[in-house]
């Protein structure tokens, strides 16, 4: 049976709850489905005081998420918007990114903060940013982003199930993409970037929901004759690194395309550590695909204008290859 | 006030007494540059800690501030290990990894100080919160300042421990000061304890520097918590001897505030009770020496503490389960 990505976050949280009574869902109206439904009827099953609606706190509830994480809890956060993480700031970053650290190993935090990302439909510059690098920067952090309905099951199982703090990034254009969930399908590991489709003449390294534009531009330039790789990263923190290097070794040529800014994205990050490990593999300069210096603005002409698509890569990719 | 046991009294003078000491020889080796980064001292204020938990058992869960010596201390810290610590010793509490602004002993439930004004307080409340849902008798008790009331979690947090009604004791150690400016230019609120009401916790402003008082008072708040009647404030009007760091020349204070310091001290109110109650000065001389030889025999062992291998600078970033761990430990 098909299902959507919401449908599919929501099997994975309710299995989860099943399997571990210490997992816990806090956010702002997640037992009445929260703003986009993923939790919807989960409080019908595991009662009120496992799926806990929340104040409008961001500060506050984070730092009750890591409190709990630190004393045998396992919660699962809904921060609506990545935007509004902006509010938890000081308690990812300076309280649970660290406390294992700071702890000299004494404590850890297992909290799965699963917040929200990207543009669609008009939200404007205020719910619609892509943060991610922004805490990529951060150690003690994992930061996952998937890029469909069944890779996002496998990722956020396995992220609840680990003992640090995770940030699992949901993209906003892929909760209505449906698939079917195999038989049989779990947790999927983390940290292993997957090879999305096969080629040999360019890397396009993506993740979250450009994956799913850099398959359709692939599709156009093997038309052309032009056979890309397409690698899903799946988490940007830990990095497959090895991955990379191996379809660089075979490509030499690379493209690496987020919806997040371009300037100090994470794009940067990866074409700085490319440029010093596969320097000699390299038959061009490594170039990168997001969205210009600016924020997202509301008109649906503007915001199209903007975000980086298909049509960004596939002009990468052909000035790559000229 | 109940009549405590001449015993408790004695203790209670000890444990003032060590964390006088313990934070003596902080600011004294600060000053000759054996100790690392910004130790905040908490010298005149050691009643709060003191009083507030005597009252604790070994599964509260005690979060602090940056200036959090005494409390990690009165909750049972052994000193030795939180003196290397804030000297930043292999065989300190956190390994020398957190130093004095962040120490946490799981040994004795000390989950955490921060360096950062009201960084705790949530975290607190999730403990409290951890603890509600396992439908333990266990409290959460977060000491903070006077100054982490201007901070919004603040806010935040009041309101979510009263709507969820947690196990959850909020200390204020009211020093008047907020780092290096007073109240009145932090807040027309005169009373942090007035906060309290709007969220419907309960709160009371006592006097806190008179470690009888703290001690009443909080066990009265514990118990109720205790009882399930819900969060509690308790506002400890307290006097920070010290400058805000180690090395603060205090400028904003003046030479009659200063001299007033004395009438204020925890430990000479104590004492003047203890003489009263009929203790000779001698015994009480003798108490304090003793407490001070062993606090020195600490400071001497604890200077002598292997210094952290460098080698080990990437432990503990991630947990042993962490899929990335080899890699991480690559960039060292």
């Amino acid at each position: 049976m098909e299902l959507t990505f919401i449908d599919i976050i929501r099997r994975a949280l309710d299995e989860e709850m099943d399997r571990d009574a210490a997992i816990y869902l806090l956010g702002e109206d997640v037992a009445a489905g929260g703003a986009f439904g993923v939790t919807k009827g989960l409080v019908d099953k595991h009662g009120t005081n496992r799926v806990k609606n929340t104040p409008i706190s961001e500060a506050a509830i984070t730092g009750m998420a890591t409190g709990a994480a630190l004393c045998g809890l396992r919660p699962v956060l809904e921060i609506m918007f990545i935007d509004f993480a902006t509010l938890a700031m000081d308690c990812l970053v300076n309280q649970a990114a660290k406390y294992r650290y700071m702890s000299g190993g004494q404590l850890s935090v297992p909290m799965v903060v699963r917040t929200q990302v990207g543009a669609a439909g008009g939200a404007a510059a205020q719910h619609s940013q892509s943060l991610e690098s922004w805490f990529i920067h951060v150690p003690g952090l994992i930061v996952v982003a998937p890029s469909s309905p069944v890779e996002a099951y496998g990722l956020l199982k396995s992220a609840i199930r680990l003992s640090d703090p995770v940030l699992f990034i949901e993209h906003k254009r892929l909760y209505a993409m449906k698939e079917d969930l195999p038989e049989g399908a779990g947790p999927l590991p983390i940290g292993q970037a997957r090879v999305a489709r096969a080629g040999k003449d360019v890397t396009i390294i993506v993740y979250s929901a450009m994956v799913r534009t850099a398959l359709a531009a692939a599709d156009n330039l093997a038309k052309e004759g032009i056979s890309c790789e397409v690698i899903d990263l799946r988490t940007l923190v830990p990095l497959d690194i090895e991955t990379l290097l191996k379809s660089v070794t075979k490509t030499r040529r690379v493209v690496i395309a987020h919806e997040a800014v371009e300037v100090g994205g994470v794009g940067a990050e990866i074409a700085a550590r490319l440029g010093s490990l596969a320097f000699e593999e390299l038959d061009a300069p490594i170039v990168r695909v997001g969205c210009p210096f600016a924020p997202i603005p509301f008109a649906p002409e503007l915001e199209k204008a903007l975000l980086p698509g298909s049509r960004e890569i596939e002009k990468a990719v052909r000035e790559l290859i000229a | 006030m109940t009549d405590l046991s001449l015993k408790m009294l004695h203790r209670f003078y000890e444990q003032l007494w060590q964390i006088r000491f313990f934070e003596g020889h902080v600011q004294r080796l600060a000053a000759s540059g054996e100790v690392p980064g910004f130790p905040h001292l908490s010298t005149g204020q050691e009643a709060v800690a003191v009083g507030v938990c005597a009252n604790l058992t070994e599964g509260d869960m005690l979060f602090s501030g940056h200036r959090a010596h005494g409390h990690v201390l009165a909750k049972g810290s052994d000193p030795y290990a939180t003196f290397c610590e804030v000297i930043g010793r292999q065989d300190g509490l956190c390994q020398g990894r957190g130093g004095s602004m962040h120490l946490v002993d799981v040994s004795t439930g000390m989950l955490g100080a921060t360096g950062v004004v009201a960084g705790n307080l949530s975290l607190a409340a999730g403990a409290a919160w951890a603890a509600q849902v396992a439908n333990k008798e266990k409290i959460a008790v977060v000491f903070f300042g006077d100054g982490a009331t201007g901070s919004g979690v603040f806010h935040e947090t009041l309101n979510l421990a009263g709507l969820w009604q947690l196990p959850l004791l909020f200390v204020c150690e009211n020093n008047g000061m907020a780092e290096f400016t007073g109240r009145e230019e932090h807040s027309d609120v005169a009373k942090v304890s007035a906060f309290a009401a709007p969220y419907g916790i309960s709160a009371q402003t006592i006097d806190g520097n008179d470690v009888l008082v703290v001690n009443a008072a909080a066990r009265s708040a514990i118990q109720g918590i205790r009882a399930g009647s819900g969060p509690y404030l308790l506002e400890c009007m307290t006097y920070r001897m010290a400058g805000h760091y180690v090395g603060d020349a205090q400028h904003y204070r003046s030479k009659e505030e200063m001299a007033t310091m004395k009438e204020k001290d925890p430990i000479e109110r104590l004492r003047l009770h203890l003489l009263a109650k009929g203790d000779s000065a001698e015994e009480l001389e003798a108490i304090m020496q003793r407490v001070k030889a062993e606090m020195t025999a600490v400071v001497d062992r604890a200077r002598k503490a292997a210094h952290p291998d460098p080698a080990t600078v990437m432990d503990y970033v991630y947990s042993a389960d962490f899929p990335g761990r080899e890699e991480n430990a690559k960039w060292n």
